[in-house]
Protein backbone atom coordinates (compact mmCIF):
# COMPACT_ATOMS: atom_id res chain seq x y z
CA UNK A 1 0.00 0.00 0.00
CA UNK A 2 1.36 3.21 -0.88
CA UNK A 3 0.43 5.26 1.87
CA UNK A 4 2.43 2.47 4.48
CA UNK A 5 5.32 2.28 2.45
CA UNK A 6 5.87 5.89 2.67
CA UNK A 7 5.12 6.18 6.17
CA UNK A 8 7.49 3.58 6.57
CA UNK A 9 10.21 5.28 4.75
CA UNK A 10 9.52 8.46 6.94
CA UNK A 11 9.90 6.66 9.62
CA UNK A 12 13.25 4.66 9.04
CA UNK A 13 14.70 8.21 8.06
CA UNK A 14 14.27 9.01 11.73
CA UNK A 15 17.55 7.61 13.89
CA UNK A 16 19.41 9.49 10.93
CA UNK A 17 17.72 12.97 11.63
CA UNK A 18 19.25 12.60 14.97
CA UNK A 19 22.50 13.39 13.11
CA UNK A 20 21.33 15.75 10.66
CA UNK A 21 19.04 18.25 12.51
CA UNK A 22 22.36 19.88 14.49
CA UNK A 23 24.44 19.91 10.85
CA UNK A 24 21.33 21.92 9.59
CA UNK A 25 20.86 24.27 12.52
CA UNK A 26 24.97 25.09 12.34
CA UNK A 27 24.68 25.19 8.21
CA UNK A 28 21.89 27.95 9.21
CA UNK A 29 23.87 29.75 11.89
CA UNK A 30 27.44 29.50 9.39
CA UNK A 31 25.07 31.38 6.27
CA UNK A 32 24.32 34.15 8.25
CA UNK A 33 27.60 34.99 10.03
CA UNK A 34 29.09 34.46 6.78
CA UNK A 35 26.89 37.46 6.09
CA UNK A 36 24.21 35.91 3.58
CA UNK A 37 20.99 37.06 3.85
CA UNK A 38 18.45 34.65 5.54
CA UNK A 39 16.04 34.33 2.29
CA UNK A 40 19.36 33.29 0.41
CA UNK A 41 20.81 31.19 3.43
CA UNK A 42 17.42 29.14 3.21
CA UNK A 43 17.58 28.91 -0.07
CA UNK A 44 20.82 26.74 -0.55
CA UNK A 45 18.88 24.05 1.87
CA UNK A 46 15.74 24.66 -0.85
CA UNK A 47 17.23 23.91 -4.05
CA UNK A 48 20.53 22.44 -3.87
CA UNK A 49 19.59 20.27 -0.48
CA UNK A 50 23.48 18.83 -0.43
CA UNK A 51 24.56 19.08 3.31
CA UNK A 52 28.36 18.85 2.85
CA UNK A 53 28.54 21.11 -0.24
CA UNK A 54 26.45 23.48 1.31
CA UNK A 55 28.79 23.88 4.23
CA UNK A 56 31.62 24.38 1.34
CA UNK A 57 29.67 26.79 -0.37
CA UNK A 58 29.38 29.17 2.38
CA UNK A 59 32.78 28.90 3.51
CA UNK A 60 34.04 29.65 -0.10
CA UNK A 61 31.88 32.72 0.48
CA UNK A 62 33.16 34.06 3.12
CA UNK A 63 36.66 34.05 1.35
CA UNK A 64 34.81 35.54 -1.83
CA UNK A 65 35.89 32.89 -4.13
CA UNK A 66 34.03 33.56 -7.60
CA UNK A 67 30.39 32.20 -8.17
CA UNK A 68 31.71 30.27 -11.12
CA UNK A 69 34.43 28.64 -9.03
CA UNK A 70 31.66 27.95 -6.17
CA UNK A 71 29.06 26.43 -8.42
CA UNK A 72 32.13 24.04 -9.50
CA UNK A 73 33.06 22.99 -6.16
CA UNK A 74 29.30 22.21 -5.61
CA UNK A 75 29.49 19.46 -9.15
CA UNK A 76 32.69 17.74 -7.69
CA UNK A 77 31.37 17.66 -3.90
CA UNK A 78 28.00 16.22 -5.15
CA UNK A 79 29.71 14.45 -8.00
CA UNK A 80 29.39 11.05 -5.68
CA UNK A 81 25.56 11.18 -6.15
CA UNK A 82 25.95 10.06 -9.51
CA UNK A 83 26.90 6.22 -7.96
CA UNK A 84 23.31 6.57 -5.83
CA UNK A 85 21.55 7.45 -9.39
CA UNK A 86 23.21 4.39 -10.85
CA UNK A 87 22.11 2.59 -7.79
CA UNK A 88 18.91 3.01 -7.80
CA UNK A 89 18.33 3.23 -11.73
CA UNK A 90 17.04 -0.13 -12.50
CA UNK A 91 14.63 0.22 -9.63
CA UNK A 92 13.28 3.65 -10.71
CA UNK A 93 13.91 3.89 -14.53
CA UNK A 94 10.37 2.48 -15.46
CA UNK A 95 8.72 4.92 -13.66
CA UNK A 96 7.18 8.11 -14.73
CA UNK A 97 8.81 11.52 -14.95
CA UNK A 98 6.31 12.88 -12.14
CA UNK A 99 8.05 10.01 -10.12
CA UNK A 100 11.39 10.12 -11.16
CA UNK A 101 11.77 14.15 -10.97
CA UNK A 102 10.78 14.70 -7.34
CA UNK A 103 12.89 11.33 -6.42
CA UNK A 104 15.94 12.50 -8.25
CA UNK A 105 15.56 15.64 -6.40
CA UNK A 106 15.35 13.83 -3.50
CA UNK A 107 18.47 11.46 -3.76
CA UNK A 108 21.13 12.84 -0.76
CA UNK A 109 23.55 10.30 0.92
CA UNK A 110 20.89 9.68 3.47
CA UNK A 111 18.26 9.41 1.22
CA UNK A 112 20.20 6.65 -0.66
CA UNK A 113 21.56 4.17 2.15
CA UNK A 114 18.06 4.23 3.25
CA UNK A 115 16.09 3.87 0.30
CA UNK A 116 18.46 0.97 -1.57
CA UNK A 117 18.11 -0.87 2.10
CA UNK A 118 14.50 -0.85 1.21
CA UNK A 119 14.70 -2.14 -1.92
CA UNK A 120 17.36 -5.12 -1.04
CA UNK A 121 14.44 -6.78 0.66
CA UNK A 122 12.97 -7.14 -2.79
CA UNK A 123 9.11 -6.66 -3.25
CA UNK A 124 9.21 -3.47 -5.28
CA UNK A 125 5.35 -2.90 -5.83
CA UNK A 126 5.52 0.51 -3.83
CA UNK A 127 8.88 0.90 -3.16
CA UNK A 128 8.68 4.54 -4.70
CA UNK A 129 6.53 5.69 -2.25
CA UNK A 130 9.55 4.31 0.35
CA UNK A 131 11.77 5.99 -1.48
CA UNK A 132 9.47 9.28 -1.20
CA UNK A 133 8.74 9.22 2.16
CA UNK A 134 12.09 8.33 3.26
CA UNK A 135 13.54 11.66 1.08
CA UNK A 136 10.91 13.83 2.03
CA UNK A 137 11.45 13.76 5.30
CA UNK A 138 14.51 14.47 5.32
CA UNK A 139 14.30 17.51 3.40
CA UNK A 140 11.52 18.90 5.67
CA UNK A 141 13.98 18.38 8.23
CA UNK A 142 16.64 19.68 6.79
CA UNK A 143 14.77 23.02 5.55
CA UNK A 144 13.46 23.20 9.70
CA UNK A 145 16.90 22.99 11.08
CA UNK A 146 18.07 24.89 8.72
CA UNK A 147 15.22 27.89 9.88
CA UNK A 148 16.39 27.50 13.41
CA UNK A 149 19.84 28.05 12.91
CA UNK A 150 19.02 31.55 10.50
CA UNK A 151 16.69 32.69 13.51
CA UNK A 152 18.08 31.18 16.41
CA UNK A 153 21.74 30.77 15.91
CA UNK A 154 24.01 27.83 16.82
CA UNK A 155 21.85 27.60 20.31
CA UNK A 156 22.10 23.54 20.08
CA UNK A 157 25.43 22.25 21.27
CA UNK A 158 27.24 20.51 18.44
CA UNK A 159 29.34 18.51 20.76
CA UNK A 160 26.83 16.70 22.59
CA UNK A 161 27.71 13.41 20.58
CA UNK A 162 24.43 13.55 18.52
CA UNK A 163 26.12 13.34 15.37
CA UNK A 164 27.19 9.83 16.37
CA UNK A 165 23.68 8.68 15.29
CA UNK A 166 24.92 8.98 11.76
CA UNK A 167 27.60 5.83 11.67
CA UNK A 168 25.95 4.15 14.46
CA UNK A 169 22.40 4.48 11.60
CA UNK A 170 24.71 3.37 8.88
CA UNK A 171 26.08 0.68 10.66
CA UNK A 172 22.84 -0.96 11.17
CA UNK A 173 22.35 -1.04 7.40
CA UNK A 174 26.28 -2.20 5.91
CA UNK A 175 25.57 -5.31 7.36
CA UNK A 176 22.77 -6.85 5.80
CA UNK A 177 24.93 -5.76 2.09
CA UNK A 178 27.83 -7.78 3.21
CA UNK A 179 26.91 -11.16 1.57
CA UNK A 180 29.69 -12.51 0.60
CA UNK A 181 33.55 -12.42 -0.68
CA UNK A 182 32.97 -9.42 -2.79
CA UNK A 183 31.23 -7.21 -1.05
CA UNK A 184 33.15 -7.80 2.15
CA UNK A 185 35.83 -6.98 -0.09
CA UNK A 186 34.15 -3.65 -1.86
CA UNK A 187 33.30 -2.51 2.03
CA UNK A 188 37.06 -3.02 3.43
CA UNK A 189 38.97 -1.55 0.29
CA UNK A 190 36.15 1.28 0.50
CA UNK A 191 37.17 1.84 4.12
CA UNK A 192 40.64 1.86 4.12
CA UNK A 193 41.15 4.12 1.42
CA UNK A 194 38.85 6.25 3.35
CA UNK A 195 41.09 6.42 6.54
CA UNK A 196 44.28 7.00 3.54
CA UNK A 197 42.74 9.82 1.70
CA UNK A 198 40.71 11.53 4.84
CA UNK A 199 41.89 14.33 4.26
CA UNK A 200 41.54 15.20 0.63
CA UNK A 201 39.02 17.82 -0.16
CA UNK A 202 35.60 18.39 -1.80
CA UNK A 203 34.35 14.91 -0.34
CA UNK A 204 36.65 12.62 -2.37
CA UNK A 205 37.48 10.79 0.55
CA UNK A 206 34.32 9.46 -0.09
CA UNK A 207 33.92 9.62 -3.90
CA UNK A 208 37.43 7.71 -4.60
CA UNK A 209 37.33 5.09 -1.89
CA UNK A 210 33.76 3.91 -2.70
CA UNK A 211 35.10 3.78 -6.81
CA UNK A 212 38.10 1.64 -5.42
CA UNK A 213 35.90 -0.43 -3.36
CA UNK A 214 33.23 -0.87 -6.35
CA UNK A 215 36.46 -1.89 -8.35
CA UNK A 216 37.92 -4.58 -6.31
CA UNK A 217 34.59 -6.08 -5.57
CA UNK A 218 33.97 -6.51 -9.02
CA UNK A 219 37.32 -7.92 -9.40
CA UNK A 220 37.23 -10.44 -6.76
CA UNK A 221 33.46 -11.73 -8.12
CA UNK A 222 35.75 -12.20 -11.46
CA UNK A 223 38.60 -14.01 -9.73
CA UNK A 224 36.21 -16.36 -7.74
CA UNK A 225 33.91 -16.26 -11.03
CA UNK A 226 32.34 -19.62 -11.96
CA UNK A 227 29.32 -18.11 -9.90
CA UNK A 228 27.19 -21.28 -10.66
CA UNK A 229 28.30 -23.63 -9.59
CA UNK A 230 30.63 -22.07 -6.61
CA UNK A 231 28.53 -20.83 -4.60
CA UNK A 232 28.28 -22.82 -1.76
CA UNK A 233 31.93 -22.79 -0.49
CA UNK A 234 31.75 -18.63 0.01
CA UNK A 235 31.63 -18.39 3.63
CA UNK B 1 29.14 38.98 -2.25
CA UNK B 2 26.57 40.48 -4.19
CA UNK B 3 22.88 39.10 -3.61
CA UNK B 4 22.65 38.69 -7.28
CA UNK B 5 26.09 36.45 -7.10
CA UNK B 6 24.35 34.25 -4.33
CA UNK B 7 21.70 33.44 -6.69
CA UNK B 8 23.51 32.81 -9.39
CA UNK B 9 25.74 30.24 -6.61
CA UNK B 10 21.99 28.90 -5.64
CA UNK B 11 20.52 28.18 -9.15
CA UNK B 12 24.05 27.39 -10.49
CA UNK B 13 24.59 24.95 -7.80
CA UNK B 14 21.09 22.98 -8.00
CA UNK B 15 21.17 22.39 -11.33
CA UNK B 16 25.06 20.58 -11.47
CA UNK B 17 23.60 18.94 -8.67
CA UNK B 18 19.83 17.84 -10.01
CA UNK B 19 21.87 16.96 -13.42
CA UNK B 20 23.95 14.50 -11.27
CA UNK B 21 21.13 13.19 -9.34
CA UNK B 22 18.92 13.10 -12.83
CA UNK B 23 21.88 10.92 -14.87
CA UNK B 24 21.15 7.53 -14.14
CA UNK B 25 17.84 8.24 -14.03
CA UNK B 26 16.96 9.52 -17.05
CA UNK B 27 20.02 9.99 -19.46
CA UNK B 28 21.15 6.31 -19.17
CA UNK B 29 18.91 3.13 -19.04
CA UNK B 30 20.16 0.64 -16.24
CA UNK B 31 20.10 -2.46 -19.66
CA UNK B 32 22.49 -0.07 -21.79
CA UNK B 33 25.08 -0.50 -19.12
CA UNK B 34 28.06 -2.94 -19.77
CA UNK B 35 28.52 -5.82 -18.11
CA UNK B 36 30.40 -4.97 -15.40
CA UNK B 37 28.96 -1.87 -15.16
CA UNK B 38 25.35 -3.70 -14.30
CA UNK B 39 27.20 -6.01 -12.01
CA UNK B 40 29.30 -3.22 -10.00
CA UNK B 41 26.15 -1.91 -8.87
CA UNK B 42 25.35 -3.98 -6.06
CA UNK B 43 29.50 -2.85 -5.01
CA UNK B 44 27.88 0.45 -4.22
CA UNK B 45 26.11 0.10 -1.11
CA UNK B 46 28.28 -1.55 0.73
CA UNK B 47 31.30 0.84 -0.35
CA UNK B 48 29.74 4.05 0.30
CA UNK B 49 28.51 3.37 3.64
CA UNK B 50 31.83 1.63 4.34
CA UNK B 51 33.63 5.00 3.50
CA UNK B 52 31.04 6.78 5.45
CA UNK B 53 31.59 4.87 8.33
CA UNK B 54 35.10 4.10 8.94
CA UNK B 55 36.43 7.80 9.57
CA UNK B 56 33.99 8.58 11.80
CA UNK B 57 35.03 6.06 14.23
CA UNK B 58 38.90 6.10 13.67
CA UNK B 59 39.46 9.70 12.57
CA UNK B 60 40.11 12.63 15.63
CA UNK B 61 40.83 15.92 12.81
CA UNK B 62 42.05 13.67 10.23
CA UNK B 63 44.64 11.82 12.19
CA UNK B 64 44.43 8.30 13.11
CA UNK B 65 43.54 7.08 16.17
CA UNK B 66 43.47 3.78 16.82
CA UNK B 67 43.40 3.74 20.59
CA UNK B 68 41.09 2.06 23.61
CA UNK B 69 40.17 5.89 24.69
CA UNK B 70 39.08 6.52 21.70
CA UNK B 71 34.73 6.11 22.69
CA UNK B 72 33.73 6.30 19.00
CA UNK B 73 35.48 3.47 18.10
CA UNK B 74 34.39 1.28 20.84
CA UNK B 75 30.76 2.40 21.06
CA UNK B 76 30.48 1.78 17.59
CA UNK B 77 32.06 -1.70 17.54
CA UNK B 78 29.59 -2.65 20.64
CA UNK B 79 27.15 -1.26 18.21
CA UNK B 80 28.28 -3.21 15.41
CA UNK B 81 28.05 -6.45 17.15
CA UNK B 82 24.64 -5.65 18.46
CA UNK B 83 23.38 -4.82 14.74
CA UNK B 84 24.93 -8.39 13.85
CA UNK B 85 22.88 -10.23 16.98
CA UNK B 86 19.94 -8.45 16.34
CA UNK B 87 19.83 -6.63 13.08
CA UNK B 88 17.66 -4.15 14.47
CA UNK B 89 18.55 -0.42 13.54
CA UNK B 90 17.36 1.07 16.96
CA UNK B 91 19.17 -1.24 18.85
CA UNK B 92 22.26 -0.68 17.31
CA UNK B 93 22.07 3.46 17.38
CA UNK B 94 20.55 3.49 21.45
CA UNK B 95 23.51 0.89 22.35
CA UNK B 96 26.34 2.93 20.47
CA UNK B 97 25.03 6.20 21.87
CA UNK B 98 24.32 4.85 25.48
CA UNK B 99 28.07 3.57 24.77
CA UNK B 100 29.61 6.75 24.13
CA UNK B 101 27.36 8.48 26.72
CA UNK B 102 28.62 6.04 29.49
CA UNK B 103 32.05 6.30 28.34
CA UNK B 104 32.50 10.09 28.54
CA UNK B 105 31.13 9.70 32.10
CA UNK B 106 34.46 7.62 33.15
Amino acid sequence: MPGIEFLRGARDQLPILLGVVPFGVIFGALAISAGIPALEAQSFSLFIFAGSAQFIAVSLIAGAASPFLIILTILVVNLRHMLYSASLAPHVYHLSNLWKIPLSWLLTDEAFIVASARYRKGSPGFAHWYFLGTGLMLWVAWQLSTFLGITLGALIPSGIGLDFALPLTFMALILPTLTDRPTWAAACTAGAFSILLANLPFKLGLLIPAVLGIGVGLGVEMRSAKPEQANGDEA
Amino acid sequence: MSRAELWIIILGGMTVTYLIRLSFFFFIPPDRLPEWGRRGLRYIPPAVLAALIVPDLLLLDGTLYLSIANHRLIAGSIAALVAWRTGNTWLTIVSGLLTFGLLGLL
